[in-house]
């Protein structure tokens, strides 16, 4: 083992591969030692659940016999990295976050964790989460928060916040998360890395548990604005086993980096700049000037339909939640409370093993879908939504990107907001839109406050233009110094 | 008020929620900060607009199809792998039929 592998905590895709080409480490080295460091770095994090050594070092030994036997290793070979627990991974345990799935252990892998392992990707293990995906703390994990490695006594951001924080801490180089409503973007922003939620349907979303069905994507974390794109190059494409998967080709993301940026058309929506204030709103209005220094045409747009985005999305994502949580009804996934009757056994499982703000959403979706409010609730949501998308739609006939905050504030206390779901919901004002327009949409570091936190400036471009939005955040990456 | 706690116990009954007292007036209120928000929505006349009730879909009606050929499935025990309760190749849940 050479002197390559002492900066494990920051290696990237191409000096993975490089390694590998110049034998300065066999992958099954890498995994080995990318394991030991992982394991022992945890502890301070807890941004893993569980880690995958037997499946890790299996995967590891496949790449090392192709490259031995002069083969194609994959794009990803030999590339230690991070699944969150939301996303199936075959004879591993997935939890979700929950109580309810402590002992389930799937029967199949997600399309997209079996893309990156036929790439040669190495999956060291499952990174916490809110509960089924649902928060921005990280806080609603049945096995205790994620401590964002900048700061320990601070929130890593919700949900994806074991990913957004393996990557940060460099336990893993990449990682997998999944966004509803900001759930990679937000924790990529309080970690300090690169967060992409691809357009709605670009990545199959076979084997990710459903939250949300018309709002949840799979996308991928880097430390670079690269390092993400070849993430999401392995994992998109049309799948059959998920109808609503797109069929749109995949264009080669990393032809489209290093790209001139000049007379790039970017638009600042005035109502999420409105209430910024502080040293989010300085950073990110740093960023917008970096952006012209590079050539871009600023200009300010209107997204009108901007304040009621949280009410419309805080409706359908929680009727869509309510439905998909029936199934864990203690007939199939492993918990099931005592009890003498049927319907009984379903009461009392699911209130022993939902954690409070699964409750409130189950709760909440429920009473929106009960008989007599559909109309009120989520036939209004849904008309609300396709206004939002509209006001998207008609933006980028006038500009190629849009600009803004990722969070209203950088990464807060562990315990400061808890305690109150409603103002945890408003702060991702910023975030929820781009779910609702299915539009991709990612978080680019953009600096960091006076107190060392780490801020996120989003780029969003219109459906399937991931191209577009790369070629911007990374030009904006380089010119800032901010990756790594 | 926008939901009384009678609401919420008739809401978790339909959501098959067990609840205990303090968690039913902790969820009232918690649901009725959120529905007041949620009149937000009130303000705005969409008697016009099509609801949104497809994201994005890129292909032909029939593109999702496949052709009718048969696969293999999980297979039983997989299936049942993480079943509480099975027993002879089905899940078991407390008697629903009395005799």
């Amino acid at each position: 083992m050479t002197g390559k592998l002492d900066s494990l905590a920051s290696l990237t895709i191409d000096q993975v591969q490089g390694g590998l080409r110049a034998k300065q480490f066999s992958a099954t080295e890498l995994a080995r030692a990318a394991l030991d460091f992982a394991e022992a770095e945890n502890p301070k994090t807890n941004a893993y659940l569980q880690f995958a050594s037997e499946r890790a070092l299996a995967a590891a030994a496949k790449v090392d016999a192709k490259l031995a036997a002069g083969e194609d290793a994959g794009a990803l070979a030999g590339v230690p990295l991070a699944i969150k627990d939301v996303i199936l991974t075959r004879n591993v345990r997935t939890t979700c976050g929950s109580r309810l799935l402590e002992r389930y252990v799937p029967p199949y892998d997600a399309t997209a964790v079996a893309r990156i392992e036929q790439a040669g990707g190495v999956i060291l293990g499952k990174t916490n989460c809110d509960e089924f995906a649902m928060g921005s703390s990280n806080e609603n994990s049945a096995y205790g928060p994620v401590r964002n490695p900048v700061a320990l006594d601070r929130v890593p951001g919700g949900s994806s916040g074991g990913s957004a924080a393996a990557v940060a801490q460099g336990t893993a180089v990449v990682a997998l998360g999944s966004d509803t409503g900001g759930s990679i973007r937000q924790p990529a922003s309080f970690c300090g890395v690169v967060g992409v939620t691809p357009t709605y349907g670009r990545v199959s979303r076979y084997g990710l548990v459903a939250f949300a069905s018309s709002l949840d994507h799979i996308g991928p974390f880097g430390r670079t604005v690269a390092d993400a794109a070849r993430l999401l190059q392995v994992i998109a494409g049309r799948d059959e086993m998920d109808s609503t998967s797109a069929f749109a080709p995949v264009p080669d993301y990393l032809a489209q980096l290093e790209g001139n940026v000049r007379g790039v058309k970017v638009g600042l929506p005035r109502q999420y700049f409105e209430g910024a204030t502080g040293e989010t709103a300085d950073l990110v209005m740093r960023g917008v000037e970096l952006l012209r220094k590079l050539g871009c045409e600023v200009r300010e747009i209107d997204l009108a339909t901007t304040k009621y985005a949280i009410a419309c999305y805080y409706i359908i994502a929680t009727a869509e939640a309510s439905s998909n949580l029936a199934r864990y009804d203690g007939v199939r996934y492993t918990l099931r409370a005592p009890s003498e009757t049927l319907s009984d056994m379903y009461r009392s499982t699911r209130g022993a093993g939902f954690g409070a703000e699964c409750k409130r959403r189950i709760m909440l979706g429920t009473y929106v879908l009960s008989a007599g409010y559909y109309d009120a609730y989520y036939l209004k949501a849904q008309k609300v939504r396709a206004l939002i998308a509209e006001d998207f739609q008609k933006a980028f006939t006038a500009v190629d990107a849009i600009v803004t905050p990722v969070s209203p504030f950088p990464a807060f206390k562990l315990g400061e907001k808890i305690d109150d779901p409603m103002e945890m919901y408003l702060s991702d004002i910023y975030t929820i839109t781009g779910d609702l327009a299915g539009i991709p949409c990612m978080s680019v570091p953009c600096g960091k406050t006076a107190a060392g936190l780490p801020v996120g400036m989003q780029i969003l471009t219109k459906h399937f233009d991931e191209s577009g939005m790369f070629r911007l955040a990374d030009a904006f990456e380089k010119a800032g110094g901010f990756s790594g | 008020m926008k939901i009384t706690e009678q609401e919420v116990r008739y809401v978790a009954d339909l959501a098959n929620l067990k609840m205990s007292d303090d968690e039913i007036r902790r969820m009232s209120r918690d649901l009725d900060e959120i529905l007041t928000h949620i009149d937000t929505l009130n303000e705005l006349d969409v008697s016009n607009v099509q609801p949104m009730a497809q994201v994005l879909y890129d292909a032909e009606e029939t593109a999702t199809l496949r052709a009718d050929t048969e696969r293999a499935t999980l297979g039983n025990e997989a299936a049942l792998a993480n079943a509480p309760l099975a027993g002879a190749g089905y899940y078991k849940v407390p008697k629903v039929i009395e005799r």
